[in-house]
Order: structure tokens, then sequence, then C-alpha cells
């Protein structure tokens, strides 16, 4: 029942990663198991609940529903281990602190992939429904759009200092406009 | 002094590491480990008739394959579960076993293990394992197990597992005298906690050193220690279990042993391997646990301004097909009712029954929400009948803040008297009113009616006993490199304890919180302790580290003080330097006093050197460490509360029902919340914030489909209707901060109270906007749009 072996060329977090994996392998194992980046979760196996996103040629991805073998030599990957060297990912980070976005962290690497990948190809969506793809089960999301929200908003004005007197039990803006009455 | 963290949204230390994505959870750990997988039942009950394990043997990679029997030759691995909780109400007390024996109970029990050189192999030999049944009629629902057509259980006449009478006063009597009285019939149906991470195991036998490690990410590390130590005939000393990092629990993770606990820590001892089990999201949902299903009957009187009079319930809890955990969730409904109101004349029944679905076990709250649900439903009922303010008839029966200490007059789960500690409810309540803005709302209602839509708004108060004993208990350590090492045995699964732990030892020692280290749920550490459920993290090991700080603290200053050749009163303890008040200069570091504390014969390193017998002054009078003293700067306290504290607070919902499709959103959600002066006000609103998510889910989107077969029809996350960001609203709070008088940091349990008031909130708001009651919660826009057809039709007749 061992299946075969094939072996690919992925530009992983900017670094080219030569990995050798069974050829039914999910990308997700081969993330975890082969090159030992455990920051992907498995929270269901499934492709519902975003634990194991991952970024794929720019698209996001749920890492357990991706054959691993089906990428080919020179696809570029970012993970949650990647996702923080980038100056987007660094602000996500640190607004994920102030603003007290994470909990029990599991889906937090998913989170924070899921994220930066809304803060760097910015489609036409709100915070919450970028998210909408990842599930949380601590933090009744709040906190970590507040984060999502003030990252995009340190984004455009192109400068973080202006953040650094707030306190993480503050509303942003972005997130009042929601109340209705 | 030093700058005092607690009361401060200090950041949390373990989040730098878990946002990088370099947690360390339970699958994240034992590389090379083999991997366990189960075959689970696929019937709801049946007669196990033969197992035949020859095809998944053939498997190449697979190392064993264990059904019950093979448990047989491990100390009494193979005997029922233990029943945790014993309580005088259980008539009929059944386990499970870590494998099934003859016959399985629910869908998803497990029936045989696989252990294999991967987790890929151990699930494809599943498959060739081949299970005889001999099928039997499946009984799902309460309603199955009160008709009692078929049993569960032979041994349990009625299906029922336990029943439980309390009263106060003479319900029946009062309310016979009332001037008013009401019937209601109120459902609640099933939820489950859905940690993002699900249950595992990771036991590692070591053959030399006759000695079992276990990672687990179970709620408590002392007590699944001490029944595998029972069940696999080990000693104590024998056994370690560490809990990892932790993606979740609410409630689901402190039942132990879990049948996969036992069985993977005994195949490591007898395969002399390291061996893991992760469960995936299917085995979570048919084979873990879940909570909330009950119905209930109120019978109320009450007088001309809403005053309950007396008030008499029955419920009837499905506990699923055994009872490892007691009664602890109907328990908590029946002595959690009564709330902030002053009822005198009280009686409460419950019936605990076993049906052929999944186990009941605590769910965040615990029985809890669906009091709540009931004693609120009972008051909108009421202000309904009366053709008054519901804010008002609530208000008309709170106890008065100058009558607390309350005596509730029942017995709770801890075996203790429920006697309120503290609260000020018509504060709340009016802090509630502002931040929904509750006397405005009819001008909104009338704004939006003329816009063609549907608005309506609802409240929900709850008191909540919290920090339950018996008792949590600390360890301090300061190491001669200033490091502060602190352990405290109950576990985290997301609470931020290493950030608030740290604040409270940092403030009372005088140290830096970036100095501070700390372990939780590791048996290594601390051996004794309880484990973490009931919101009582903060209250029982934040007040053990309370004292515990303090008795270190006084162990440095008496050391300093002997160095300083000063008085232990003029001495303090600012940023990890004892000094003397008012002369800067007589000072020494915390690290030095720690290095005195533990006369030395070798000089380890150059600071060492002042500890040895020629490194300073010799008093030839004394031995080189006092009577009653001990070396080293460290200690350890217990702390353990005479009874429960109680928290409380009020949420208020405002959505808005679509008079064409029936959706239900919701607009607004507010929470006025107290549980005394909070520690770190970032980590209590993320507790908020995250038990109002699962509540509003619980009332919303979440239940457990299960079919007449016993099948879980609904067993992922796309079909169990999680809420996600775009489901959930944004959260407004406000806090009344009323100390406890049961601790020394005045605080109560903060971890369940978003959760517990939010279905009978959302059930209120939806009412309020359709005009007719809601009974039955969770409510989905197909039933509401039902439930609007029946009223229709209703009114059409009459």
């Amino acid at each position: 029942m061992l299946s075969p072996l094939v072996e690919r060329s992925w530009h992983v977090n900017g670094t080219l990663a030569t990995v050798a994996f069974a050829a039914d392998a999910r990308l997700l194992d081969v993330l975890r198991d082969t090159l030992a980046m455990t920051g992907a979760k498995e929270g269901c196996g499934e492709g519902e609940c975003g634990a194991c996103s991952v970024v794929v040629d720019g698209e996001l991805r749920v890492s357990c529903l991706q054959l691993a073998a089906a990428l080919p030599d020179g696809t570029t990957i970012t993970t949650a281990e990647g996702v923080v060297h980038s100056t987007t990912g660094e602000r996500l980070r640190r607004m994920m602190l102030d603003r007290g976005g994470v909990q029990c962290g599991f889906c937090t690497p998913g989170m924070m992939v899921a994220a930066w990948w809304y803060l760097e190809t910015k489609p036409p969506i709100d915070a919450r429904t970028a998210l909408a793809g990842n599930l949380c089960r601590c933090t009744g999301y709040q906190n970590i759009v507040r984060a999502v929200c003030r990252a995009a908003e340190l984004r455009r004005e192109g400068e973080d200092s202006a953040d650094s007197t707030e306190t993480g039990t503050t509303t942003d803006t972005g997130e009042a406009s929601e109340v209705t009455s | 002094m030093s700058t005092r963290t607690v009361g401060s949204p200090v950041q949390r230390r373990e989040d730098p590491r878990l946002v990088r994505g370099e947690g360390r959870y339970l699958d994240d750990l034992g590389e090379g480990a083999l991997a366990a997988a189960f075959v689970r039942s696929p019937h709801a009950h049946a007669r196990i008739t033969d197992i035949d394990v020859e095809g998944a043997l053939d498997v190449e990679g697979v190392v064993a394959v264990w059904t019950w029997e093979d448990l047989c030759d491990v100390g009494e691995a193979a005997e029922p579960l233990p029943m945790l909780l014993p309580h005088p109400s259980i008539e009929h007390p059944v386990t499970g076993y870590a494998l099934a024996k003859e016959a399985v109970l629910h869908v998803g029990e497990a029936v045989a293990m696989v252990v294999a050189t991967d987790r890929y192999i151990a699930e494809d030999a599943c498959a060739r394992v081949r299970v005889g049944y001999d099928v039997l009629p499946a009984l799902v629902g309460v309603a199955a197990a009160r008709a009692a057509d078929q049993l569960v259980h032979e041994q349990a006449p009625g299906n029922r597992g336990a029943y439980l009478e309390q009263h106060i006063g003479n319900a029946a009597g009062a309310i016979a005298a009332a001037p008013h009285t009401l019937d209601l019939d109120l459902d609640i149906e099933r939820s489950a906690c859905m940690p993002m991470e699900g249950k595992g195991v990771l036991a590692r036998w070591d053959p030399e050193e006759h000695r079992l490690r276990v990672h687990s990410s179970t709620q408590t590390s002392t007590g699944l220690r001490a029944v595998l130590g029972a069940k696999l005939g080990l000693p104590l000393s024998s056994v370690e279990v560490v809990v990892p990092d932790v993606g979740g629990g609410f409630g689901v993770k402190i039942n132990h042993p879990w049948p996969e606990e036992l069985a993977v820590a005994a195949a490591a001892m007898r395969l002399h391997a390291q061996v893991k089990w992760v469960e995936d999201r299917r085995e979570h949902f048919i084979s873990s646990a879940h909570e909330r299903q009950q119905l209930q009957h109120v019978r109320v009187g009450f007088d001309d301004d809403g005053r309950v009079l007396g008030l008499e319930v029955e419920l009837w809890h499905d506990h699923g097909a055994y009872m490892p955990y007691g009664v602890i969730v109907p328990l908590n409904t029946s002595t959690h009712i009564i709330g902030p109101y002053r009822i005198r004349d009280f009686s409460v029944t419950f019936t605990s029954l076993y049906t052929n679905t999944v186990i009941v076990t605590p769910y965040r709250g615990a029985g809890r929400p669906q009091a709540a649900y009931l004693m609120e439903r009972t008051m909108d009922a009421i202000a309904r009948a009366l053709r008054l303010d519901r804010a008002a008839v609530r208000a008309a029966n709170f106890i008065q803040p100058d009558e607390f200490p309350w005596d509730l007059g029942l017995v709770l789960q801890d075996g203790r008297m429920g006697i309120y500690d503290s609260g000020d409810f018509p504060a709340s309540l009016d802090k509630l009113k502002t931040l929904v803005g509750w006397d405005d709302f009819e001008a909104y209602r009338q704004q939006a009616r003329a816009e063609g839509r549907r608005v309506g708004i609802g409240m929900g108060c709850y008191v909540e006993g919290t920090g339950a004993g018996p008792y949590e208990g600390g360890h301090i350590e300061v190491e001669t490199n200033g490091r502060i090492n602190v352990a405290t045995g109950l576990t985290t699964q997301g609470q931020g304890h290493e950030t608030v732990f740290a604040q409270i030892v940092a403030d009372e020692l005088g140290v830096r919180v970036e100095d501070v280290h700390v372990t939780t749920g590791d048996t290594r550490r601390m051996g004794y302790s309880v484990g973490t459920w009931g919101s009582r993290g903060a209250v029982m090991s934040g007040n053990a580290l309370l004292l515990t700080a303090r008795r270190v603290k006084e162990r440095a200053l008496r050391i300093a003080a002997e160095a300083l050749e000063a008085n232990v009163d003029d001495l303090e303890i600012e940023d990890g330097i004892v000094r003397v008040k008012g002369a800067p200069d007589a000072q020494i570091p915390l690290p030095m006093v720690a290095v005195l504390s533990n006369p030395l014969r070798y000089a380890f390193d150059e600071t060492a050197r002042a500890a040895t017998q020629f490194g300073g002054k010799v008093d030839e009078t004394k031995p080189p460490i006092a009577d009653a003293e001990h070396p080293g700067l460290e200690g350890s306290e217990f702390f353990s509360p005479v009874r429960t504290t109680f928290a409380n607070g009020m949420h208020a919902a405002i959505v808005e029902t679509d008079p064409a499709t029936a959706d239900i959103r919701i607009l607004r959600y507010c929470v006025v919340h107290d549980c005394g002066p909070m520690l770190n006000p970032m980590v209590v609103e993320g507790q908020v914030h995250g038990g109002v998510a699962q509540g509003v889910g619980g009332a919303l989107y979440e239940r457990l489909a299960y079919d007449s077969d016993g099948q879980l029809l609904n067993a992922s996350f796309m079909d169990f209707l999680m809420p996600f960001a775009t489901e959930v609203p944004h959260i407004e709070t406000d806090h009344l901060e009323t100390p406890s008088p049961l601790n020394p940091l005045g605080i109560k349990g903060a971890g369940e109270a978003g959760t517990i008031p939010t279905s009978a909130a959302i059930a209120a708001a939806i009412e309020d906007a359709e005009g007719f009651p809601i009974t039955r919660m969770p409510i989905s826009p197909a039933q509401l749009w039902e439930l609007r057809a029946e009223h229709a039709a209703h009114d059409k007749e009459s």
C-alpha cells in the first residue's frame, strides 16, 4: 500500500526546497512532516476550516485538499512561517498581539495567511468576508478583524509609529461602523 | 514600587510564538512515533458478534491491531472507564470501555485500534478490520428516552441514569396562591464544543526507566495521570502527563481518560514504543462529546408587578450513551435557574436519560445556558402576560446589592451550598439599558417599520457559579540568574494563563513580567491540581500564585534583611532589586538573594562564590539554614476557598428578521459583565467575545442532527454551521467590577460568561420582532418561516 515517491522543487517562503514525498501525500503533510513546517494545522482535513491555509502561486488555498504531487517544480508557496517576514506580515503580527487577536492560537497561522493574502492582493471585500474561510472557536473574530483592519490602515498610511499609543481595548472605526442604531 | 500590571491590557506572552506558527500542539510533537487509528462503530446500537483483524495485520507497516481482549493483558485497562463524578442522584451509572467489549451504544464508539508506522497506513488497515454486528433498534432524543419503549441499557429501567429533586420554600403552595400563573414548555437542541484542535495523545514508554510519559490535549493533567496509573497498574511515580499547546477545549477535553488516551498509553507500554493518535474532525463529531439538549417544563406564579412568587421546574436531560462525567450538566442547570432573582419558593427536578448518541459532558457554560434560557424565557413570558416592560419585570425581581451574601438554598456541583457573594444587578441593568439604548428602542422600531423592516430587542441575565474548588496550587522559584519559574497544575487551552499568571506574580514579587516564565499542566512541575473547567483558572491558580508570591517575597526579604543588616519592614522590591526604603544605596538584586538562599559547598560560577563557606561572614551560633527554612528561593502554596464565587452579567441583542425570507440578522449585541476586578481587560474581553460567538452559534446555527437510526447527519464543519467572521456580530461590552470577598484578588470567573445568556437574549429579540413566542432553540430561518406560517394559520382560524 505504500505509494511511490515523487520529487519536486518549490520556492517555499522564498527558499528553494527540493522535497521527496509519497505520490498520494497532501500538501499539508509534506509541509508539516517533510519540511518540518508545522505552522499549517489540520482542523478538519476537509477544506472547511482554513487552519491549513497557504498561498500557492498567489492564490489562497487549503493545503489539506491540495495534492502535493500536483504542484509542479517552480511553484511558489507561502506559509504562516513566511508571512511574518514581509512588511505586511510584520504589521499584521504586531496588530494581532496588540488587539488580542490570538487565544488558543490553533487557527492563527491560517488566519495570518488569509489576512496577509487579503492585505497583499486587496480584493474588493471587507475584512470579515476576507476571513470567511477561516474558522476560529476562541476569539469571536472581533479582535482578529480589528487587527486586520488596523494593519490595513497602517498599510495605507505607510507608517506604523502612530499606533504605538493605542491599547488593546479600543475600537477601530472600521468595526464601529457595523453598529446600526 | 514597580508599575502594577494587574488591571492592564498587557500583551499576551504566548502570542509571539503562536502568531508565527511556532506553537507546539499535540500533532507537532512525536516525530517518528507510531500512529494509531480507530475502527469505530457504524451502528448506534448493536451487539458485536465477532471481530476479524487478520486482513489488517497483513498490511505492510501495521504493527498491532487491538480489540478489547488485548486490553485484558494490561493492568485494568479492560475494565469499564471510571465514573468520574459520583453523585447521590445517580441511579444507574454506566460507562463505556476503551475498546467496545460486547456491544456498541452509539455511532463512533471505538471497537478496535490499529497501530502502524504512519497514519495513512493505519487508516487503510482500519478498513480491513471486519466487525460482525447484530444490529438493534436505536433510541434517539429525550422524548423517546422518556417513553422508554426500548432500553439503552438493560440495567437502567426507564432509561433513567439519574434523578434529583431540590426544593426551597413551598413552590406549589406559592403558585396556588399567586394571582397569575403560566406554564411553559421549552426545548434546547444539542451543540458541541468544537475546539479547532481535536483531542490527541502521544504516549512514550521508556523501557529502561520503566516510565510512561504522556502528552495529551487534556484539560486535567493530574486527573489523567491518576487514572492512567490506576488503569495501567503503574505507580504514580512512573507516569508523567504533559499538556502542550492546546487548540481550544471548552469542556470536551476535561473527561478522562478518553478511550483513546487509555488505549494508546497501553499500546505504548506493551509495544515499548511511542504511539500517537490525533483525532480527526469526523471522529470529534461522532466520538467525543456533545451538550445542551434538554426539555424543560416551567410553572410559575407571579403578582401584578411580575414578581415571581413560586417557580416549579422539571428538566429532562439527554446525556447520551454513557455518563462518565456524572450529572454535572443537569445539576448546574437546576442550580442556576434562579439567576439574579429573589425567588424563595422554588422546586426543580431533573431526569437524566440514556440515548444511543454521543455522550454529553460539559460544554462552555455546562448546563448554565439552559438555566438562563429557562428563566429568561419565563421572565419574558411574565412581561408579555402582564403587558409590562421586560426590563422592569426583571428589575422588580432582582436581589438587591445590600442583600449579599444571598443564600440560594441549593447544593451546587461542588457539594457545597450556593451563596451569592457579590454583584449589583440594578447597576448592571442600568449599564446594559444605557449601552443598548433600551428605552429608545421603540423609536428605532417605528423608524425601521416605516422602512419595511422588522426589528426586535431582547435581553438575558444570568448569575454563574465560578471558581469552584477544591483547590489549586502554585510553585515559584527564583533562579540565581534572575529567571522566575512559575508552575501551576491546571491546564491552558488559550486563556492567556502564561500572561495573566505572570502579571500576578510580577506585581506581588516586584519583578518584570518578562522575567516570569509560567508552566501549566505539567505533572513534572506540579503534581497536585484539579484542572481547567468551570471558569476557575484565574480564581483558583491566580490566587494560589498570589499566595505563593507572597510567601517567596517574605523569604526574599528575610534573606535580604540579613545581608543588608536592615529591618525586614524597611525593605521593598522594585524591578527585581531589594532596597531599603529611602536609602537607595542599600540594595541587593533578587538574583543575589537567590544565591544567598542556598548555602553552597561548591561555587559553580562567580556569583555562587558568595554562597560558599568562605563567601561571607559566618554566624557561628546558627546553622547555615535556619529552622523552618529550606534551601533555594522558592516556595509553594495552595488556595482552597470555602465556596464558589458568583459572577454575573446581562446581554442584550437587537435582531432584524427578513419579512420575506425569515433570515435572522443580529444588528447589535451588547454585554455587561461582572467578574470582579479584571486582571487583564484584553483577555477578559476576548473571553466574552468568544463566549458570545459560541452562544450565537448555538442560538442560530449549530445543532447535531441525528436521524432515527442514530446516525449523525451533519458530522462536518460544512453541515454543523459553526459561525465564521461573517456570522458573528460586533460585540459591545461594558463592565461592572464588584469584588468577591472570597479570595485575595477579589476576582470571579470569566471563561464561560459570554455563552450563558446568548440563546435567551436572541430568542427574546426574535420573539419581540415577530410577536409570537419562541420556545425552541436554536432557530433557523426555515424554522422561523414555519412558525410564521403556523401563527398566521392560527390567527386566521381565531
